[in-house]
């Protein structure tokens, strides 16, 4: 509990550095690069941990020397230029692909090299299962794991299940087309219903790609409350890959920018992209969620509203 | 206005669609009426009369000799087979189809083995049916079935891959093993089109089923088409076709109402 305190205390002079150094318009390499280590030697016991990893597709380096430490909880937002690699590194987090070098551990443990239940998953399109009602669409994750044989429940267990989703259904705003086809209802809905089909499963990460890339403005913006609303409620660590810079900033604790820090203009793929800049924002929704993880668990659980009061 | 942007009414779209078939039965039946005035006895263009006549005898007619109705029997021998061969392929076809195209282990040898069988004309490989199955039903369901199953198999095997990858990692992030996955994301997904390929592959299942019957069968449609050939009675084999056809198209828009009825979120999933 304390060292989280510090954490956030460590990160906050972190902040001011970062704020100054862009001031100034010093941004070199070098800089970069010792700011992006940074976080990684602030947390001990990480939950995430990212040790030199390298990813390369035949002569083709994507990524390089990735190293990072992300705390649990953290909303980290990653962006850069298309084909610079943040949604590979999405695609390694989730257990899609493995890294050519390094290694990713999660708790501690290595990552499983296959997409499991720890981790949901939102892609911008085709989350959801066309042959499926919205509502079967979400309690098809409450299925699956319980029934190996037929990957579906019956009787009481299924009207359990069904229920279950049905509540998480209404949470996401969905709770008036239960029973409809996600071919029938909007891009914004779908999301909303692949968000909900992730978050039943209760994973420790949420991994988004370019999750509200096809979606209106205004869309958009219930989505980015929805989402905020969803990770203060869950203390999910969110991994979110964005096109968007505004959105970037304004969702994220960390925002990670992805980008090549050497260039060989005769061998565009000889060097893969790195995290040139690793930015903490947001502090007080950041301080916020630190004081909160500072109080007895027993006060927390047993004071729902307060504790929304408090984190909204 | 461009003729492209021309579209028929209600009524005139009905017309249209009658219009080549009236224009069939009219030339037919106008040929056939000159022919037979020519010569009463013609048995090339039988008239409506004779060909009703032909049919009343078959198919409403005890044969006084095996005490049945050819007709009906022909039929439901010919629509057995069928079924069986069909039934047999869509399943075998389901299978090699979705193990090819989602298991990349099963569908480095699959993939390849099913391009080259299915290049493999069936009825040339009639007479091997025939010598390792017999004479009896089993050599005529086995050629429906190796007829149509690559076939069935190889474009589930491509419709399988077209299923997004999200959708299959989605599951595993869902708690799927490989066979539940398969059970409740892929199958439920490929049985839509599955009906949609054996709409496609009805044509050269009947096609192989006549050709069997042809060869080697005491009942059956097309073995009545073939028995009545020495004869030259247009008047068994015309309606004997039409029957046929008429089956066929029944089939087609059964599968098509199927199709409807058990994946309606197929239509809109496609968009």
């Amino acid at each position: 509990m304390s060292d989280k305190k510090s954490s956030a205390v460590a990160s906050e002079s972190l902040a001011r550095r970062t704020e100054r150094s862009n001031r100034n318009g010093q941004v070199v390499p070098e800089d970069c690069e010792h700011r992006a280590t940074q976080p990684a030697a602030r947390a001990v016991g990480a939950f995430i941990e990212v040790k030199n990893v390298w990813q390369t597709y035949g002569d083709q380096t994507v990524l390089e020397r990735l190293n990072l430490s992300i705390a649990e909880g953290e909303f980290c937002t990653l962006v850069g230029a298309s084909g610079c690699g943040k949604s590979t590194f999405l695609r390694l987090l989730l257990g899609q692909e493995r890294p050519s070098k390094g290694e990713i551990l999660l708790g501690g443990k290595p990552l499983a090299g296959e997409p499991d239940a720890s981790r949901g998953v939102v892609f911008q399109r085709y989350s959801v299962f066309p042959h499926l009602r919205v509502l079967d669409n979400v309690a098809i994750g409450l299925e699956l794991p319980r029934s190996a044989l037929l990957g579906r429940l019956f009787g009481s267990a299924k009207r359990a299940a069904r229920e279950q989703a049905a509540e998480m259904l209404q949470k996401v705003g969905l709770g008036h087309a239960l029973d409809k086809y996600p071919s029938q209802l909007s891009g914004g809905m779908q999301q909303r219903l692949a968000i909900a089909q992730a978050l039943i499963m209760k994973p420790r990460v949420l991994l988004l790609d370019e999750p509200f890339g096809a979606l209106d403005p205004g869309i958009r913006k219930d989505m980015h409350a929805l989402l905020l609303e969803l990770w203060r409620e869950t203390g999910l660590t969110v991994f979110m890959v964005t096109h968007d810079l505004a959105e970037g900033f304004s969702l994220g604790t960390r925002l990670m920018v992805f980008d090549k820090t050497r260039n060989d203009p005769h061998a565009p793929n000889a060097f893969g992209a790195r995290i040139t800049y690793d930015i903490p924002l947001n502090e007080d929704r950041r301080a916020t969620r630190a004081a909160l993880d500072t109080l007895p668990a027993h006060l927390t659980d047993s004071l729902p509203t307060a504790q929304q009061g408090v984190r909204a | 206005m461009r003729l492209i942007n021309r579209h028929p009414d209600r009524a005139g779209r009905l017309l249209l669609v009658l219009l080549p078939f009236a224009l069939l039965l009219f030339a037919y039946f106008t040929a056939s009426a000159q022919r037979l005035a020519d010569n009463p006895n013609d048995k090339l263009l039988p008239s409506a009369s004779q060909m009703i006549a032909a049919v009343d005898r078959l198919a409403f007619t005890e044969d006084k000799r095996t005490g049945e109705y050819a007709f009906w029997q022909d039929t439901t021998s010919s629509l057995t087979r069928l079924g069986m061969g069909i039934g047999i392929a869509a399943v075998v076809g389901l299978c090699l189809g979705i193990a090819a195209g989602i298991l990349p282990l099963l569908r480095a040898p699959l993939s390849p083995l099913l391009t080259v069988l299915s290049m493999v004309p069936p009825l040339a490989i009639l007479p091997i049916l025939f010598i390792v199955f017999g004479l009896g039903e089993l050599s005529k369901v086995m050629l429906i079935v190796i007829g149509i199953t690559p076939i069935l198999a190889r474009d589930l095997e491509q419709r399988a891959r077209e299923i997004p990858q999200e959708l299959l990692i989605k599951a595993q992030t869902l708690g799927a093993s490989t066979w539940t996955l398969i059970l409740r994301v892929v199958l439920p997904q490929l049985l839509p089109r599955l009906l949609i390929a054996l709409r496609l592959v009805l044509g050269s299942a009947w096609l192989f089923l006549i050709a069997a019957e042809a060869i080697a069968s005491t009942d059956g449609l097309g073995y009545r088409i073939f028995l009545v050939r020495r004869y030259m009675a247009m008047d068994v084999i015309l309606p004997y076709v039409v029957w046929i056809t008429l089956l066929a198209w029944l089939m087609d828009l059964g599968l098509r109402q199927l199709t409807r009825l058990c994946f309606p979120w197929y239509e809109g999933a496609k968009a």
